[in-house]
């Protein structure tokens, strides 16, 4: 790392969070002077878009190479009142709170008091959605059924493709002009919709070439006034870098890469979209100017390096918009899952892993950033150096680079109906999310909370929390005689609440696509130019919307419990385990015992328990997958919780697999925590019986020490474990390698962890099988290992 | 026909090539200080107290050590593992226990694994008659042969038996046709010492054949506790401990230099 990128780390790891009141001031002026009144919604909010960019202050940090923030300075963050305003109760909150906190100063509280809360209050997108909603809605909503993506920010959740290294703004405002030309108004009914979203693309797409010159500017003055002449040098060709591109079409590999960051940035000034932006498959984008640069003498490998790393610490600078309340909840962390992708294949199928994949996977090694995060796609097509470099890099603990099956995100995208080019130019965002990059928008509505339900069915439709009756009635627990009949009630209550959850989402959509469109988004997702259609009202080629399972583990050991020992077993009956789970077994330990200790797990490759595994998959498929929404999009399946699996933990009772009141549900498809008793290869055949080409992405964590990262040999075999999950089609997989402090968890709560392995000496065993004094040394040695 | 088996591990990264299943085997005529798996030692099925802790309260179960197993049982096991071992070059490892003792099963495990297409191994102390050896010797992909102690005294105090037929059995077996993996547990002051070292050195220049590779294996204390839970007594079980890093490196350096394929594990 060069000096200058380690101070700017520096920095940037060490900026306060804060909010910014700069976008919200700008857009309640915009609305508040009617500065656009009496266009079209789409062309206000262009205009509204330019406005922010042609206002808000340029910052340019000391010695960096990549320009532009979003807010006035490094982790300043901007709010969006339009989308939802926070209360001064709010930014209390987030002045105050422990996790996730935001500096909110003196100045932001009071703009907030005296001018933008007085004008949004009432009228943002959120008061018109919740104002929209049916009670049933907000009965499953309040009860933790499920959460809304939508409430609190937008849409958009999508990967930039390759079209902006191939055109300029320029060339786009060309395009637009020409499909402008030839609008129908004859026999086109929508003639007029399209011209009034063509004519505010084509604002936006001029506004992000002011905005660059406006950085270009202030570069050149910066210049004049430098004394270092390198620097000096260096500014210069930074301003001529921002007058050239988003203008043309990125002729060297810095101009891509500012480009890029200028588009984002544009997107994430335009709404506050889930998932922030991603520039998708960053080392086939690329590698085209790299090569020739490098082949032409113009750029070294230092030099690219230092571009990159000084690329990565602008993401790092940007913590995901602030949340409030139950959102808030869904996923707690700074994080706003900006996602870079290495490797896969080429448009063709080939392999396309290259030089760059490798120089990228060493930015990210030494750079260890929260944001971007990274991943990389494994092909069997990719050379198994590329795996393993990857897995070394997760040895070091930061939970990075996350691992995907790019042949199984194909088969999932074709089987929705994509091209297989556009399939294989796709890939996973988010957390891991499937997509067609550039082509698509697939948006993510919201969790949804499959073993709260079930303890809905086993209160035949009372929530045993509040006592409300919000589900259907199936049957008291004493009601069912067999395994079959209960089942089939917690089928009818999944509909009943994936019906509730779509119907909302749906209404929540139309909302966004009359009120909130987003044209400088759909500048850049293909087809939205050419259909004349925004980005929110599916003028993507390809639209998805995602409603995410959680708690496959939980809610699939529940059903195991159940149909051991109420129907085959019949050592309790369905009353008296009902019982047993609102008494939070207290007077049951040895029923819980029994539970945690002897009954069948998922994660053990044991059909007892994964047949349930595969009865919920059905369940919640059949219930989901294939309905349509308003703009056009089909409703599928995920199985991933981000942070949610807390949430939802937090507003249940005991649940039948032993896990107590209040505790987070099992995460993504993992097992749940320490119910996998056979090893990391039970655990992905057992992950493998999920049908995963049926989804749009699932997330497996396995639990490592560092010990199993040792040698080039012991980094091979998890790179074999990877690729035996694959050939199985499993989509994504985690390592999490250990550290102390969870090891003297596990010395505290030994049932949590009956799933974690260690090395002790020339041999593995189960942390829990060891001696204490053993479990000591372990502890040592793996607090001198951790990197 | 049916053997002892005390423990499958499906994930086993340490017993040869790829990830492999290992197949545990009960009864062993050793008793080394340093024993990690004692529950091995005798070859029957035994009952022991096991303590699981939920909530701060203790349960007790009775927990059966080993199971009388058929080979297709085993097979049926092993099989779950196909595609994994399949990717990653690996296989079964029987290891123990000393899986010698029980080498009519053995030979027939071996032989199914065979027709199977699956790769394998056994894990031995060496500590049989020659004869008992050769009857498998056909039929096992891979040899992993521990080699403790090269003074036959010594090994006769930390492993209770004489390692004279051992360094025999080692000598015939480098003159047939089968890959061996020499597996040396480094123990300090035990059988990390400079002249124990040397001696196997010396040993392993004059088979007929050169090993395919050494795996040395620094041992760690191991907790009395598993001792004790199994209510065994006597010498074994005591602390023990592996040479420190900078003495492990020397280790592999020597074996290296002496133009072994020396792996430290």
């Amino acid at each position: 790392m060069t000096p200058r990128i380690e101070k700017l780390r520096t920095e940037s790891l060490n900026a306060v969070n804060r909010i910014s009141a700069e976008r919200a001031l700008l857009i309640t002026g915009f609305y508040k002077n009617h500065i656009a009144f009496g266009e079209s919604i789409p062309v206000q909010r262009a205009r509204a878009f330019r406005y922010i960019m042609e206002n808000k202050a340029v910052c340019i940090n000391r010695g960096e190479l990549i320009v532009g923030e979003r807010g006035p300075a490094p982790k300043a963050t901007p709010t969006y009142p339009e989308i939802t305003v926070h209360s001064l109760q709010d930014l209390d909150i987030l002045n105050s709170r422990k996790k996730v906190w935001f500096r909110v100063d003196e100045e932001t509280r009071n703009a907030y008091r005296d001018i933008i809360i007085p004008f949004w209050q009432g009228k943002s997108n959120r008061d018109r959605i919740m104002k929209s909603m049916s009670q049933e809605w907000h009965d499953a909503y309040d009860a933790g059924i499920f959460t809304e993506f939508m409430e609190q920010r937008a849409p958009g959740h999508t990967v930039a493709g390759n079209k902006i290294y191939r055109k300029g703004m320029r060339d786009i405002i060309n395009d637009i002009d020409e499909r402008i030309s030839r609008l129908d108004f004859l026999t086109d009914p929508k003639a007029i919709d399209r011209l009034e979203e063509l004519k505010a693309m084509r604002i936006a797409a001029e506004t992000l070439v002011v905005f660059a010159e406006r950085y270009a500017v202030v570069l050149e003055e910066m210049a004049l006034g430098e004394s270092d002449p390198i620097r000096k040098k260096e500014l210069v060709r930074m301003a001529h870098i921002c007058r050239r591109v988003p203008a043309n079409a990125p002729e060297t590999f810095h101009e891509a890469l500012q480009y890029y960051w200028f588009v984002h940035l544009g997107v994430v000034t335009e709404l506050n979209p889930w998932d922030s932006f991603n520039p998708g498959r960053l080392d086939q984008h690329l590698y085209p100017f790299y090569k020739k640069e490098t082949e032409a003498g113009t750029l070294t490998r230092d030099e690219a390096v230092e571009i990159l790393q000084s690329f990565w610490i602008k993401f790092n600078n940007h913590p995901a918009p602030p949340k409030v309340g139950v959102t808030a909840l869904e996923s707690n962390t700074y994080t706003d899952f900006a996602l870079i992708n290495l490797g896969g294949v080429k448009e063709d199928g080939s392999d396309a892993v290259n030089e760059l994949s490798y120089l990228i996977l060493d930015v990210i090694e030494e750079m260890r950033l929260l944001q971007p995060s990274s991943m990389v796609q494994l092909s069997r097509r990719n050379p198994d150096r590329f795996i393993d470099r990857a897995v070394k890099i997760t040895r070091t603990g930061f939970g990075q680079p996350s691992i995907f099956n790019t042949d199984a995100i194909i088969q999932e995208l074709v089987r929705q109906g994509k091209d297989i080019v556009d399939a294989r130019n796709g890939g996973a965002s988010g957390c891991v999310e499937s997509g067609a990059f550039g082509t698509e928008s697939y948006i993510l509505t919201g969790y949804f909370n499959l073993p709260k339900i079930l303890e809905i069915t086993l209160h035949n439709g009372m929530d045993p929390v509040t006592g409300r009756q919000i589900g259907l009635q199936t049957g008291r627990p004493g009601d069912f005689e067999t395994y079959g009949q209960f089942l089939e009630a917690y089928r009818r209550q999944v509909m009943h609440f994936t019906g509730i959850k779509i119907r909302g989402s749906n209404l929540i959509e139309g909302i966004f696509m009359k009120h909130v469109p987003t044209p400088f988004l759909s500048l850049i997702i293909d087809d939205c130019v050419e259909n004349g259609t925004d980005y929110l009202c599916g003028g993507a080629r390809y639209n998805t919307n995602y409603i995410q399972g959680v708690g496959m583990g939980t809610v699939t050991d529940s059903l195991t419990a159940l149909r051991i020992h109420v129907f085959e077993d019949k050592s309790l009956t369905m009353t008296e385990f009902v019982k047993a789970l609102e008494s939070n077994f207290k007077g049951y330990e040895e029923l819980r015992y029994s539970l945690i200790y002897k009954t069948p797990k998922y994660g053990n490759d044991d059909d007892r328990a994964d047949d349930e595994l595969r009865n919920v998959f059905s369940i919640y498929y059949d219930a989901v997958n294939g309905k349509p929404s308003p703009r056009g999009a089909i409703y599928r399946i995920n199985l991933l919780p981000t942070t949610c699996h807390v949430y939802f933990g937090s507003v249940m009772q005991a649940s039948p697999d032993g896990r107590k009141a209040g505790l987070p549900v099992s995460e993504g498809i993992s097992p749940v925590q320490g119910a996998d008793t056979n090893g990391p290869t039970a655990v992905i055949k057992s992950a493998a019986k999920i049908d995963h080409l049926r989804t749009g992405g699932t997330l497996l964590n396995q639990k490592f020490s560092p010990s199993f990262f040792r040698s080039e040999e012991d980094i091979r075999k998890v790179s074999q474990l990877v690729r035996s999950y694959f050939r199985m089609d499993g989509h994504h997989i985690q390592f999490n390698v250990v550290n102390a402090e969870t090891l003297r968890d596990a010395q505290k709560h030994p049932e949590k962890y009956r799933d974690l392995i260690v090395r002790v000496a020339g041999y593995s065993d189960y942390f829990n099988d060891l001696g204490e004094d053993l479990q000591e040394e372990i502890i040592r040695r793996t607090e001198h290992e951790s990197v | 026909m049916k053997g002892i088996i005390f423990n499958i591990n499906r994930f086993a990264v340490h017993d040869g090539p790829g990830i492999r299943t290992t197949v545990f085997m009960k009864g062993c005529p050793l008793r080394c200080f340093w024993c990690h798996n004692p529950e091995s030692w005798s070859s029957g099925v035994q009952t022991f107290q096991r303590k699981n802790t939920l909530d701060g309260i203790e349960y007790c179960e009775d927990e059966l050590i080993g199971r009388e197993m058929s080979v297709v049982d085993l097979m049926k096991a092993v099989e779950k593992e196909r595609l994994v071992m399949e990717e990653s070059g690996g296989g079964v490892t029987f290891s123990g226990g000393e899986p010698l003792l029980q080498a009519s099963f053995l030979r027939e495990a071996l032989i199914s694994c065979r027709s199977a297409g699956l790769h394998t191994a056994v894990d031995t102390s060496g500590y049989a008659e020659t004869q008992v050896l050769e009857s498998i010797t056909d039929f096992t992909s891979l040899f992993l042969f521990d080699l403790k102690i090269m003074d036959e005294e010594l090994h006769q105090v930390y492993t209770g038996v004489s390692n004279r037929q051992i360094l025999e059995n080692l000598k015939w077996l480098a003159g047939q046709d089968k890959p061996v993996i020499i597996r040396v547990p480094l123990i300090d002051k035990i059988s990390a010492t400079e002249r124990n070292l040397s001696e196997m050195v010396r040993f392993l220049s004059g088979l007929e054949k050169p090993v395919e590779r050494i795996d040395l294996l620094p041992f760690h204390r191991l907790g009395k506790s598993k001792f004790r839970r199994l209510n065994l007594q006597g010498t074994a079980g005591q602390d023990i401990s592996a040479p420190d890093g900078d003495r492990l490196n020397e280790i592999l350096v020597y074996f290296r230099r002496e133009g072994f394929n020396a792996h430290l594990s």
